[in-house]
């Protein structure tokens, strides 16, 4: 079964495959986590808060998102993001942003309303003593927040974070549909110019498999190890 | 089969977003600001920078090129066609995750290593590139006259993009299966055991029933992923709403109206499920075991 392939072809394109294509991926999943987490936790107050209107706009932004595939949010980003830059810049055309700009704003976006679900569930599982307490002794809204709330929030969900996190990482591979030279798009490539698509696609899946499968151990022992120290 | 159907699709984008029709400018514009997306203009913030994007929300009722269709009718028919994979694939996966899910809660060594292995290679790997692997890779793989027959077949694509996501999915089931069978108070296995059940009736007629109906909100939610995973399936040809969208902003130039229509469709049919399932929770509670509504 093995005996026409051509596992060459796979040392031939390393360097493309690794420095090109997965660097990529890796800088996008990193990036738009930092951003993704940061937005969510920003749409998770909006939501828990006093102010009006507020939690409508976030549980609504949260569950649209969420009901849509990704690979629609990415075509619409897509094709949104220059019209918005011509809107916020004043420009006279749309103006044209690279794939990764746009990638990076999509995932940002995406992944925020299920980052937001995730911190939501963390701050929920405060016992509302916890900042009442905060209040009490004289310390501010942000302050209640930075302080007490949101560090032990973060610390009950960094697990499902993490696994959030590696989900993404797998769903960076749509980005595909913009002919983005991401990992599985550097794969595609080298499979396309050579002929070799069973080797690639049979590389590209050991590759995501190792990573995902490693990643997602780690999160299981890190689980465990915050459990023993609660 | 290696001539792939999106080559076309690579060269879109940059079309699209340069794309201006000088001619239609000023009826368009018309158009727009009273079309329900108008807003987006209002908003601009001079006069001068305003988008000259041309909305034109008649094109779902214009002739596609394939020249007997209009362009709503090929939303339509990519919706029936995601609908259609949807449930094929949930059918696969719901009855493949409930054996997987029940294989990891028996006390076999065996099965349990099996199914620990089947889940985690179905979620470690990404959905897209499972898809190549099955639409490029399997047919490669077995028998030739096989993988031609495969090759072949009319609709190839949808059946691999089936098959494909039902496995993906399953793993995902297998363990909402498990935890909800896990879920479960001991006492109801003892009981069942007690009762002289065999193994199999007792997970036949006491376990799984309850446990299904515990896990009738992940369940619901594992469907929505289903459905929503569909999309990917555009990948390899399948001509799905995306793949149906994608096609009409193509040949049509009208992108955020495709984009527009597709979101509302998602949209709709999500709720119809999420009606759908709060109904059938209502009616499969049983007293006692879930919080009631």
């Amino acid at each position: 079964m093995f005996t026409d392939f051509d596992f060459n072809v796979i040392y031939r394109s390393l360097g493309y495959l690794f420095l090109d294509g997965m660097v990529f991926t890796l800088t996008l999943t990193v990036m738009s986590t930092i951003s993704g987490v940061i937005l969510g936790t920003l749409l998770t107050m909006m939501r828990i808060g006093r102010l009006p209107f507020l939690p409508a706009i976030s549980a609504c932004y949260v569950n649209f998102v969420r009901s849509l595939p990704l690979v629609l949010v990415i075509f619409w980003f897509y094709f949104l993001v220059p019209w918005i830059g011509q809107w916020v810049t004043g420009a006279s055309r749309p103006v044209s942003v690279g794939p990764f700009l746009s990638a990076f704003i999509t995932f940002t976006m995406f992944e925020a309303a299920y980052f937001a679900e995730i911190v939501r569930a963390g701050i929920q599982s405060i016992p509302k003593g916890q900042p009442a307490a905060g209040y009490a002794l004289g310390l501010n809204y942000w302050q209640v927040m930075g302080h007490i709330v949101l560090p032990q929030a973060f610390r009950n969900v960094l697990p499902v974070l993490l696994t959030q996190t590696i989900v993404l990482f797998q769903d960076t591979t749509l980005v595909y549909v913009l002919s983005v030279t991401d990992f599985l798009g550097a794969a595609d490539k080298v499979a396309h110019r050579d002929h070799r698509l069973v080797e690639m696609y049979i590389f590209v899946a050991i590759i995501y498999f190792a990573i995902s499968y490693i990643a997602s151990y780690s999160v299981k022992r890190l689980q465990s190890r915050i459990a023993i120290v609660r | 089969m290696l001539s792939r159907g999106d080559a076309a699709m690579h060269r879109l984008p940059i079309r699209c977003v340069s794309r201006r029709k000088p001619e239609r400018e000023n009826t368009s514009n018309l158009d727009a600001t009273r079309g329900a997306a108008g807003f987006l203009l209002r908003l601009r913030p001079t006069r001068k920078t305003r988008m000259n994007y041309n909305w034109n929300w008649r094109i779902f009722w214009q002739e596609s090129p394939n020249g007997v269709e209009t362009y709503l009718d090929l939303l339509i028919s990519g919706l029936q066609w995601t609908i259609f994979v949807a449930i094929c694939s949930w059918i696969i996966a719901l009855t493949i995750g409930s054996f997987i899910g029940v294989m990891r809660t028996t006390k076999s060594r065996f099965w349990n290593v099996f199914g620990q292995a089947y889940v985690e290679l179905f979620r470690n790997i990404p959905l897209l590139v499972q898809m190549f692997l099955w639409y490029f890779v399997v047919p490669e793989l077995l028998p030739s006259a096989i993988g031609t027959w495969i090759k072949q077949l009319p609709n190839s694509s949808a059946y691999t993009a089936i098959l494909c996501l039902g496995l993906f999915t399953s793993a995902r089931i297998a363990e909402q299966v498990r935890a909800g069978i896990q879920s479960l108070p001991s006492g109801q296995r003892m009981a069942s055991l007690a009762l002289g059940l065999t193994s199999r009736q007792s997970y036949r007629h006491i376990l799984l029933p309850i446990a299904y109906r515990i896990m009738l909100p992940p369940l619901t939610s594992e469907f929505l992923n289903n459905f929503k995973n569909t999309s990917v399936t555009f990948a390899i040809g399948v001509m799905e709403l995306m793949a149906q969208t994608r096609s009409m902003s193509e040949f049509s130039f009208q992108v955020f109206e495709a984009l527009t229509a597709a979101t509302i469709l998602y949209l709709t049919v999500n709720l119809i499920v999420v009606m759908i399932a709060r109904q059938l929770e209502r009616k499969l509670a049983v007293p006692g075991f879930m919080t009631s509504h």
